[in-house]
């Protein structure tokens, strides 16, 4: 019964939805508020029935009814609750279903948030993001029926793929898609922005927190994604510029783009229309990614399906929404009215600089990942573009990105004094000069690169520090002024902080870890000991052991360092039996100063077993380093300027602002 | 005539630096692509020595023999084969009879010396360039995959 209700549902949810696309738009135009008002109350309802549907497989999975064509393919009876409901979205239909749920989700939040919209813009916005919602709505129903019965119902499932049974993927794919679909947002407030003709900072004030929860989302998402491979996959990569990984990691690029272009439109009234151009590209390039992945075109573990049908269908989608929203601002971008001046060198000098260097890096991704596929259908020949490539490319993107990302924060707006500032970082400049000698006595002969690296993270760390010391001038050695002006800086601020600290972390991380890296395969045999770093670890033995739904050979490790018992590790080889397939279990002793990485193999048969073991120094830095940006977005938006539903401030006191934090530069420069 | 001017130095600011930045992302595609051969046309054609590209094929039934940790074995399509060696530890999937995909280098001897080898996380999976050098060899079995 489930099934049909949850069918009903969605064919009732495209009806609505069409009618939220025409009726409001229609309205707007006219200035009815009546036809305005359809759009709030059409995107709830749109949405709960989405989440009746959604509901309704949920149900068919818990309940393994196996009648349903999508559970007996990706469920089995004896997989445990979580997977159960994971396996919703482990699968083309579902996560598609997924999917839809967050768009109406988000266009629900608009109608509930986004009472202090104008009306027209309002319902401009949510027509818009209803269009995208027709338009997936009829995907699902036409090409990709999660509900299509099966007759005679089979009594076991197929089960589910087991690389996808764990807990960080159960959850990667919703972040994922909260970021993704996130993004339309912003693109449905450019294109209904374009169809008003108007951008204002009013504008960039109501798209921001958007683009920034979808941001937040979509790091979550890429950096859970990058852990899974990390610990799942058993080679201690955690990013292999796979063109799925690529797919997620564009948007990125765009968003992070936009998040930065969308603050210069707000305060500055500038690049009105190259911030509508990003929110545009930013969506598209997430509608491009599901096209990737959906498609069938890249083969890799995410790809579920390869329906051709598919295919066809998001591609033209993905045709008319790239293709008609770039029409519109071919049309309407001339008439948005630059607004504030500034020159080169200021705040919005650096932060255009930023969004050359974001776009451009996501340009070459965009090339790296669609180059084969070109070469394929032109001139059938199979190449693959691996991480060398990328390597090579974004280094030389990242490295003036990040020497500019300690500069741009201490600009002020519209004219900067870069002498003054570079003046102020003299020391911040010394001691990653400091760091950068250390490391080339150091490392140099380990990869000169990591001197680079090193230097650069000193560089913004300290920069950032030494931004933030400015604003409460913590070296006038006046705490209790200092301790005023710290609690009284703006969130926003404490959030760009915590951000680009995050980035240096990152840095850090990749740079420690592949510089220092050990990595040794070789046979051990009960009683051998091999060394890594400055561990000396003992291999047990290995035995046969019963899981619940899968057989293990465990090894067992004991480690040790200077003679001292250390920890245990007890890496498995599981071979699952439905479906029939082998996955690696790592075990991993994770510290802040590194990782122990150990894998057990194949046995040779003579009592040998084939095992990896990995030192990666610093390695969890890079995840702590996306998860400190992810708190940066997340502080940011709790600012009060940036709390949906929060009323706009007035012109006059924004002008304010600006006033004062260029009066605090400007003090600042007099240090 | 200052706004003008301002966004033009943007943009050509922008063009520089795309047009930079895509010439830099070509140069290196051109040196960084990983071309695909089959055992066929490595034996037809042949291949430089020692300079990098991806091989595919049927790992051949009963040539698989290891020493140590270093494991020899045999590709086909079919029509040739191609022997392969690797010194690091096969993906969980690696068997006789499975479609596998090698990224390395031939060396003087005219074995593959293998830096990667790829056997995907899925016991239908078939690499794509694996099915066409086998269609193009005539060995295709469809039931054999899914591609």
């Amino acid at each position: 019964m489930a099934p049909e209700l949850g069918q009903y549902a969605l064919v009732l949810a495209i009806l609505v939805a069409a009618v939220q696309a025409i009726v409001p738009q229609i309205g707007a135009y006219r200035r009815d508020a009546a036809w305005m008002g359809v759009a709030p109350v059409a995107a709830r309802a749109q949405f709960l029935l989405v989440l009746f549907a959604f509901g309704c497989l949920m149900t068919s999975f818990i309940a393994s009814d196996f009648s349903v064509v999508n559970v007996f393919e990706n469920s089995h009876s004896l997989k445990p609750l979580i997977y159960k409901i994971s396996g919703v979205w482990g699968n083309h239909e579902g996560s598609l279903l997924l999917w839809i749920l967050i768009l109406t989700l988000f266009g629900a939040a608009v109608a509930q948030f986004g009472q202090n919209l104008p009306p027209t813009l309002q319902a401009r916005v949510l027509s818009v993001q209803a269009m995208i919602g027709v338009g997936f709505l009829a995907f699902i129903l036409f090409t990709s029926n999660p509900f299509a019965r099966l007759d005679p119902a089979p009594f076991e499932g197929a089960g589910l793929n087991p690389l996808l049974q764990d807990p960080a993927l159960a959850i990667h794919p919703p972040f994922l898609y909260l970021g993704y679909v996130g993004l339309s947002v912003a693109f449905s407030f450019a294109v209904a922005a374009l169809i008003e003709g108007r951008v204002d900072p009013a504008w960039a004030r109501w798209v921001r927190p958007w683009t920034l929860a979808a941001w937040c989302c979509l790091t979550a998402g890429i950096a859970l994604g990058s852990y899974w491979a990390y610990y799942e996959l058993g080679w201690g990569g955690w990013w292999f510029w796979d063109p799925v990984e690529n797919a997620s990691f564009m948007p990125w690029l765009a968003a992070t783009a936009l998040l930065h272009s969308s603050i210069v439109v707000e305060k500055r009234d500038a690049l009105k229309s190259w911030t509508v151009l990003l929110a545009i590209l930013a969506f598209s390039l997430s509608l491009l990614g599901t096209f990737l992945v959906r498609s069938g075109v890249l083969n890799s573990v995410h790809a579920f399906a390869s329906d051709p049908a598919r295919g066809v269908f998001i591609l033209a989608f993905l045709v008319f929404v790239v293709g008609g929203s770039l029409t519109l601002y071919a049309i309407r971008a001339p008439s948005l009215k630059g607004g504030g001046l500034f020159r080169p060198i200021s705040r919005e000098g650096t932060l255009v600089l930023n969004n050359l260097l974001l776009s451009t890096a996501c340009f070459t991704v965009l090339l790296g990942t669609l180059y084969p596929l070109f070469l394929d259908a032109v001139a059938e020949e199979k190449v693959s573009v691996g991480p060398p490539y990328f390597n090579a490319v974004f280094v030389p993107l990242m490295t003036p990105l990040i020497a500019a990302l300690a500069i741009g924060p201490m600009l002020a707006w519209k004219r900067g004094d870069l002498a003054g500032v570079l003046g102020r970082l003299k020391v911040v400049a010394a001691l990653a000069v400091l760091v950068g000698l250390g490391m080339a006595w150091y490392a140099w002969n380990v990869m000169p690169l990591a001197v680079l690296g090193f230097a650069l993270v000193a560089w913004l760390a300290l920069g950032v520090f030494r931004e933030w010391a400015e604003r409460v001038r913590l070296f006038r050695w006046d705490i209790v002024d200092s301790w005023r002006r710290a609690t009284g800086l703006p969130r926003a601020s404490y959030g760009m902080s915590m951000a680009h600290l995050g980035v240096a972390l990152t840095v850090f991380g990749i740079t420690a870890s592949e510089a220092w890296q050990e990595e040794k395969q070789v046979i051990m045999r009960p009683g051998d000991v091999q060394t890594v770093s400055d561990f000396e670890l003992t291999f047990v033995g290995a035995e046969r052991l019963p899981g619940p739904n899968y057989s293990a050979l465990a090894g067992t490790f004991a480690v040790t360092r200077d003679g001292q018992p250390v920890t245990i590790l007890q890496p498995e080889a599981r071979t699952f039996t439905n479906p029939p397939m082998e996955t690696t279990e790592a075990a991993i002793r994770t510290t802040l100063a590194g990782d122990l990485y150990t894998v057990v193999g194949e046995g040779d048969g003579q009592g040998g077993y084939a095992v990896r073991l990995y030192y990666k120094p610093m390695v969890i830095w890079i995840w702590l380093g996306t998860l400190a940006m992810m708190i940066g977005g997340m502080i940011s938006l709790s600012d009060r300027r940036h709390r949906i539903g929060a009323p706009a401030r007035k012109p006059a006191e924004t002008a304010d602002t600006d006033r004062d934090s260029g009066a605090l530069a400007a003090a600042g420069a007099g240090d | 005539m200052r706004p003008k001017r301002q966004r033009l130095l943007i943009v050509i600011t922008g063009l520089v630096f795309i047009g930079a930045a895509i010439g830099f992302a070509l140069f290196a595609l051109n040196e960084e692509l990983d071309v695909f051969r089959s055992p066929s046309q490595v034996a037809d054609e042949g291949f430089p020595e020692g300079k990098r590209f991806r091989v595919g094929g049927l790992v051949e039934d009963g040539s698989v023999s290891s020493a140590g940790i270093v494991t020899t074995f045999r590709v086909t399509d079919g029509a040739n084969s191609l022997t392969i060696s690797y010194d690091k530890i096969l993906p969980d999937l690696f068997r006789e009879g499975q479609g596998v995909i090698a990224l390395g280098t031939l060396n003087a001897g005219g074995t593959f010396e293998a830096q990667e080898v790829l056997a995907k996380h899925d016991e239908n999976y078939m690499p794509p360039e694996v099915a066409d050098a086998l269609k193009k060899s005539g060995h295709f079995k469809p039931e054999g995959g899914d591609s």
